[in-house]
């Protein structure tokens, strides 16, 4: 991605592309409410919905919010925090199996 | 602006850390505005990351089965129950507004005024839609079925609670960028963008980077339904 055609005209883009991506979101939206309809269950169901859920994420943020054609400063100052979020479901993993392994060891009648 | 011009042909990690390095404004060709509005989307982002944990750790820790939303959050259609129809129109409606969106954005930057008012409008009406469509659904949820924060019929108690935070916090950031769009499309269509009228609040000039700012925000708010929409309501 060319950054400097943007400099300070801000974020110009021909229409054609915001089209396309639109058009995927609709169809990847459908796609995930039929991993629903069809009653997928399992890892499948899961590792579908994670697929279409980062897919949908990742066009808003790239093309939508315009991180494609952003200075890399700004990519990386968005990007390298939310890494943190990874370690926090890591921990609370851990801890939502703990409470549960507590609950059926005292709780459970 | 001497240093600019030399890492104009970086790339990657270089550029990042020349930008860094550079011992004046960091985040070069963007607009104080917009900088300011990607900081403030992050620590959202930390917000609702922290809620959709917490969401998980409480699904982990419950030892009732979790209350099937695909069944709760279905509607009947002539007779038979479609499941999740409701929140899938709400999916539609919300990404029909984000493209609405960056349409008034690119046409915001052509300067083509009243183009940019309609399409700001349309997005904040699809968004009073989205914030009507859940408003009855909690009522469904709450008068018809009986889910409150600390019991349901269907299963674990935790449901209610994260329920009514997660969608209710989300259904928040939506309905104020509904007013925030009402603003910024006031002040396009009174021309407010082309001829610089200092803001009332902040008393800088206006232009039409701020429609990018909005732009920024109401596609986060897509974004978190993204996330709350396949784990919440599909998972």
């Amino acid at each position: 991605m060319s950054q400097s055609d943007v400099h300070n005209s801000g974020q110009q883009h021909p229409l054609g592309v915001y089209f396309k991506v639109w058009a995927l979101l609709f169809v990847l939206s459908i796609f995930s409410y039929m991993v629903d309809y069809y009653h997928l269950e399992g890892y499948l169901r899961w590792s579908l919905i994670i697929l279409f859920m980062l897919l949908k994420a990742g066009f808003i943020l790239t093309i939508f919010m315009h991180i494609a054609w952003e200075r890399m400063a700004l990519v990386y100052a968005l990007v390298i925090p939310i890494l943190a979020i990874f370690g926090f479901i890591a921990l609370m993993t851990f801890e939502g199996d703990y409470t549960f392994f507590t609950r059926e060891m005292y709780f459970s009648p | 602006m001497t240093s600019s011009t030399t890492t104009e042909n970086m790339t990657g990690l270089q550029s990042a850390a020349a930008d860094w390095a550079s011992d004046q404004r960091t985040f070069k060709n963007v607009p104080w505005g917009k900088a300011m509005m990607w900081i403030f989307l992050l620590s959202d982002t930390f917000i609702f990351a922290c809620f959709l944990i917490g969401y998980m750790a409480l699904r982990l820790g419950a030892t009732e089965p979790w209350p099937a939303s695909s069944e709760i959050f279905a509607l009947s259609m002539g007779g038979e129950p479609v499941p999740l129809l409701l929140i899938a129109i709400m999916t539609f409606i919300l990404i029909t507004s984000s493209g609405t969106m960056v349409m008034a954005v690119n046409f915001g930057y052509r300067k083509d005024r009243k183009k940019t008012a309609w399409l700001l409008i349309v997005t904040a009406l699809l968004g009073a839609s989205f914030v009507g469509m859940q408003a009855f659904e909690w009522t469904k949820l709450i008068v018809e079925e009986g889910v409150r924060p600390w019991s349901n019929p269907f299963g674990a108690a935790q449901f209610g609670s994260i329920f009514f935070m997660i969608t209710g916090f989300h259904g928040v950031h939506v309905s104020v960028g509904v007013l925030f769009l009402l603003i910024v499309a006031r002040k396009v269509w009174r021309g407010e963008y082309d001829n610089e009228t200092r803001g009332f609040f902040t008393s800088r000039k206006g232009n039409y980077e701020i429609v990018e700012t909005m732009g920024l925000y109401w596609h986060f708010v897509d974004l978190v339904w993204v996330f709350i929409f396949a784990f919440f309501y599909l998972w």
